[in-house]
């Protein structure tokens, strides 16, 4: 069987950068799944993409699918032959439906009796005649979040396409796909390149090189990273690479070329912040250091394109760059003759979201909360002082244009803005602080103030969100709750909070928006899907800190009341689990647990009636470790916790060894499953040790 | 082309591209233009010349007012429903909280669009475009010309696309969009909407950083025609407009509106739809409209230009599409 290569390139408009590794990707795992179904061999797949192609060379793709031999038992030998030795109507009707001959029918043995058989031999189809019929369901079949039509076609599509490449080896299959019929040709760079004939897939990556198209995307990411360095060389500058901006700058281009250029020097005035903001989002400029840090008066942008005219091109975008941070300025300058009071009283006009009255609504929210938990907290009054400051202009700054205009610098500006209008550090630092965490793995706010105003903000918006029934679902979290509830749980698990239980946080959220009649559902309800939420969320944190699966499962089945305190609680199981004992441990809580379930849920252990030796020493030890399991509990330490309950386990295994738990007598037996359904109980709230796989 | 445009090309022989761009027969030429000579009258005449041989119908600015081109009913309606469409026109477009009182250099209560609506999209729009900037004399190998993701919703009209900001150089100098939904219905075919800012261009042909200093015909600034109206416009919208007046007419625009449609007058009642929509520009300009009362009012124009766009459609199929060339437009 012989095997070639395959090339398949999808030549489109300008695709949006964020989409095409996705795109790529796609391509690559639809072409493949379907080689896979139709049992046509292949070797490894490459995916190249520009904003104007996704491709994909598939190497070595055997030229037919391997044939499949199959055996179809038929009736059995009594009804597929006549007395006189001929085949039956059921016997003709049965290698009619198989598609062979009666001839070709054979008698053979099974399950000890004889019946026909239909031995079928199919051979594999040529892989060009499949990829002919196949291949635009496959293209067909990759989707985006966001697509389009176009002309007067039904395709949808991320853009409009305009051809298509398959080439099989040196043919090309002309596949037809969305108005356009695959052939060998393909284009190179829209100036600077034309129409090329691909003479085989091999031929690829050189033949669209030569017209200035560089389809690898790795290569063009480090080409860009190499010219931003040669850059920094020739100019003595740092140039700091935000990989996401790479990312899309990359993806904006077919052949990179970096230039620089300059803005006014008096524009270095302005917060850095909001230079390198403006640079970035506005134009996917790199912003340019000097060698000790300091920003500089210079950009470096990536053409898409060669480098003719490079001074022309550097010319116009100065000029583009200029007029958007005298815009900046602008803003500046006029955000700081608005003064904050003011800045606040607009929040009234804020809409916060769909029937969740305004962020003044939300504002006057979290200073309620912040005062509730500092005074849980016994926080003293010049703490006290600064924190109900700080929540009360903790949101001044989306009234301001500079924070309109880049909605990314609320807290930035808001911190610059404070502190330059003269309110104290600590509140100024809040005002930044409560946004933190951002995203995940981002920084957690450092003073208890912005701690405390990060949770009220971040929780009143989960919960507010749940109380009129916006909930995230499956991929779609417009709101971003799902980030916000994770930072939640990111910091109560990485912050000492005393009291402050996650179920409180919630509680005072809900009892507000009940009082201030915005919930809309029954609260209990809503209360439960918060936790279940919340659960998720303190889930992926485990997975994030490496516990195991089973050991996350184990934890989350008991109270997560105290985040902190349920990663400590997998800590000290992921300790234990490694360790000989602690089979047997989880085997005494598993007897537990298993018998437990049969007695009455209400009834009390009965001390009286406990006359075996074993019984009571085991009616002693739950007394005295429930004890010891509370004190460990309320100073929040887990390790105690732990041994409390472990040191149960050998007087539960001599329970078992000594005593019928299932005993004759009624209220014996009663007795008894009351006793281990006391300690199930209680190690039940540490963990569900059922959970924990043992290799075996 | 007409020949010999003032300032155009002076005594410069056509430079021949070095490769032909794709979809386009024959070779195409590009001409220098030597920055700063090219007045806003030659772009818009280039601009004509060039759509004309499109297949354009040349049409003029409406006599409403309105925010965009986009809601001239040369867009707005001719984009709805199977009828082929290709025109182009220059829109003044007027947005009464842009206005500045003549000062800013880049801001302005009303600017001109070049507006370009093919039906359906033809796909080879994209190279139609390019070489409408090199009409301009704007040679894409001297330059950096992306096209870059902007995806536009006019939630009041009911409207929303998918396509891109074209950069020139880093400066946003067109929108380039594909309808998906006009008035709430599915666009089917889909129109390709090309809207060249005039003033973005044309500072960046003749590179002026003040909107007032462009030539808009030698010996005529930008400035000489539009300055007095910019503060005047800017005045009015911001500290004389009458409040009460201009909630009375919403309203009574809105029911002339109505009562148009239902005299199915639909070309009738779209201008009173435009003109809800200025009237609560002016207020929107004037802060006379609350958070909590703006998504009312938005909804209210909504409603009307979703109506007008239904009854659109269903007045041209009562006449029988007149404009469906034989066979009607092809599903491929």
């Amino acid at each position: 069987m012989a095997e070639r290569d395959l090339l398949v390139e999808i030549g489109l408009e300008e695709m949006p950068a964020r989409f095409i590794e996705g795109g790529m990707k796609q391509l690559e795992d639809k072409l493949t799944a379907w080689l896979d179904e139709k049992r046509i061999g292949h070797g490894l797949a490459r995916t190249y993409a520009t904003p104007r192609r996704l491709a994909v060379v598939v190497e070595a793709v055997a030229d037919r699918q391997t044939d499949v031999e199959e055996e179809v038992r038929g009736p059995a030998e009594r009804i597929a032959v006549a007395e006189d030795g001929s085949w039956t109507k059921a016997a003709q009707g049965f290698a009619r439906k198989q598609g062979i001959s009666v001839d070709q029918l054979q008698l053979q043995e099974h399950k000890g009796e004889n019946y026909v058989f239909a031995k079928k031999h199919e051979k594999g189809q040529e892989t060009s005649t499949l990829l002919y019929e196949g291949l635009a369901e496959v293209l067909g079949s990759i989707h985006f979040p966001k697509s389009m039509r176009w002309g007067s076609r039904r395709t949808r599509f991320i853009r409009p396409i305009r051809w298509l490449v398959c080439l099989y080896g040196e043919d090309s299959v002309p596949v037809e796909w969305a108005g356009v019929t695959a052939d060998n040709r393909t284009w190179g760079h829209r100036f600077l390149g034309g129409e090329t004939q691909l003479t085989a897939p091999s031929d690829y990556v050189g033949a669209l090189r030569e017209q200035s198209v560089w389809v690898d995307v790795e290569e063009r990411r480090e080409e860009i990273r190499k010219q931003l360095r040669q850059l920094e060389q020739q100019h003595g500058w740092n140039i700091p690479v935000d990989e996401k901006l790479l990312d899309e700058v990359t993806h904006l281009v077919e052949i990179p070329t970096a230039f620089y250029g300059t803005f006014h020097e008096s524009f270095l005035e302005l917060p850095a912040a909001v230079l390198i903001t403006s640079m970035r989002e506005h134009q996917r400029y790199f912003p340019v250091e000097s060698r000790d840090g300091q920003l500089l008066p210079y950009f470096v942008s990536v053409r898409n394109g060669d480098d003719r005219s490079l001074d022309k091109v550097a010319q116009g975008n100065e000029k583009v760059l200029s007029a958007r941070l005298a815009d900046a300025r602008f803003f500046y300058e006029e955000d700081r003759k608005l003064p904050i009071e003011e800045a606040v009283r607009k929040l009234d006009d804020v809409v916060y979201f769909e029937n969740l009255g305004t962020v003044g609504d939300q504002v006057e929210r979290i200073r309620y909360l912040v005062a509730e938990w500092a005074r849980r907290l016994s926080l003293d009054e010049a703490t006290r002082a600064i924190l109900s400051r700080a929540a009360e202009i903790s949101k001044f700054d989306l009234s301001t244009l500079m924070v309109d205009e880049f909605p990314e610098l609320s807290g930035v500006m808001g911190a610059e803005y404070a502190a330059k209008a003269g309110e104290q550090t600590e509140v100024a630092r809040a005002v930044l602080e409560h946004h933190y965490p951002r995203f995940a793995g981002d920084r957690l706010p450092e003073g208890i103030v912005g701690t405390l105003i990060s949770l009220a903000d971040k929780m009143d918006a989960v919960v507010s969100a749940f109380a009129v029934g916006i909930q995230p679902t499956g991929s779609q979290d417009p709101y971003g709750l799902r980030r916000r509830a994770s930072g939640v749980v990111h910091i109560l698990a990485g912050r000492d909070l005393g009291n402050l239980s996650l179920d409180r946080l919630l509680d005072d959220c809900l009892q507000r928006l009940e009082t201030d009649d915005w919930l809309q559902r029954e609260q209990q309800q809503v209360k439960e899907e918060l936790l279940h939420f919340f659960r998720l969320r303190l889930k992926t944190l485990l997975q994030e800190k490496g516990i195991r699966y089973d050991v996350i499962d184990a934890v989350l089945a008991s109270d997560i009341a105290y985040p902190q305190l349920v990663l400590e609680r997998a800590q000290v199981l992921t300790e234990n689990v490694a360790k000989e004992e602690f089979k047997s441990v989880v085997e005494a809580f598993s007897r537990v647990a298993n018998l437990s379930a049969k007695g009455d849920p209400e009834a009390k252990v009965n001390g009286d009636l406990l006359d075996l030796w074993a019984e009571r020493e085991l009616y002693a030890a739950i007394t005295s470790a429930a004890r010891s399991f509370a004190s460990a509990e309320e100073q929040q330490d887990a390790q105690g916790m732990f041994e409390a309950i472990a040191q149960l386990a050998p007087v539960i295994h001599r329970f078992f060894d000594d005593v019928l738990v299932m005993a004759e007598d009624k209220a014996t037996r009663n007795n008894r499953l009351s006793l281990l359904r006391d300690i199930d109980r209680l190690t039940h709230r540490f963990a569900d040790f059922n959970k924990i796989v043992f290799a075996s | 082309m007409p020949a010999g445009q003032v300032g155009w090309n002076r005594g410069k022989p056509p430079v021949p591209m070095e490769r032909p761009s794709i979809g386009v027969e024959g070779f195409l030429y590009c001409r220098e233009f030597e920055v700063g000579t090219v007045n806003i009258q030659d772009i818009i005449l280039k601009l004509q010349t060039y759509w004309s041989a499109q297949g354009c119908v040349l049409a003029q600015p409406y006599d409403v007012e309105k925010g965009a081109g986009t809601m001239n009913p040369m867009t707005f309606l001719r984009c709805l429903g199977p009828e082929p469409w290709n025109v182009a026109y220059v829109e003044p477009s007027r947005r009464p909280s842009d206005g500045r009182y003549g000062e800013n250099p880049n801001r302005v209560y009303q600017h001109h669009q070049f507006q370009v609506i093919m039906k359906p999209s033809p796909d080879n729009i994209q190279d139609l475009y390019l070489d409408s900037l090199k009409e301009l004399g704007i040679n894409p190998l001297e330059h950096d010309i992306r096209f870059v993701e902007d995806n536009w919703e006019n939630p009041a009209m009911g409207a929303a696309g998918l396509g891109w900001e074209v950069w020139l150089d880093g400066m946003e100098v067109t929108q380039f969009t594909y309808f998906q939904q006009i008035g709430g219905q599915d666009a089917d075919p889909v129109s390709v909407e090309l809207t060249y800012g005039l003033e973005r261009l044309a500072s960046y042909i003749q590179d002026k950083e003040n909107i007032y200093d462009l030539t808009w015909v030698d010996g005529v600034s930008y400035g000489d025609i539009f300055k007095q109206p910019e503060y005047e416009h800017s005045k009015y919208s911001f500290e004389v407009s009458e409040t009460e007046k201009l909630f009375r007419w919403f309203d009574d625009y809105e029911q002339e509106a109505m009562r148009a449609l239902e005299e199915n007058l639909v070309f009738a009642a779209y201008d009173y739809v435009l003109k809800c929509s200025h009237t609560f520009n002016l207020l929107d300009a004037r802060g006379a409209i609350s958070v909590s009362e703006r998504t009312g009012y938005l909804a209210r124009v909504r409603k009307l230009a979703r109506r007008s766009a239904q009854k659109y459609v269903e007045e041209r199929e009562r006449l029988g599409f007149p404009m469906l060339k034989e066979g009607g437009v092809q599903h491929g």
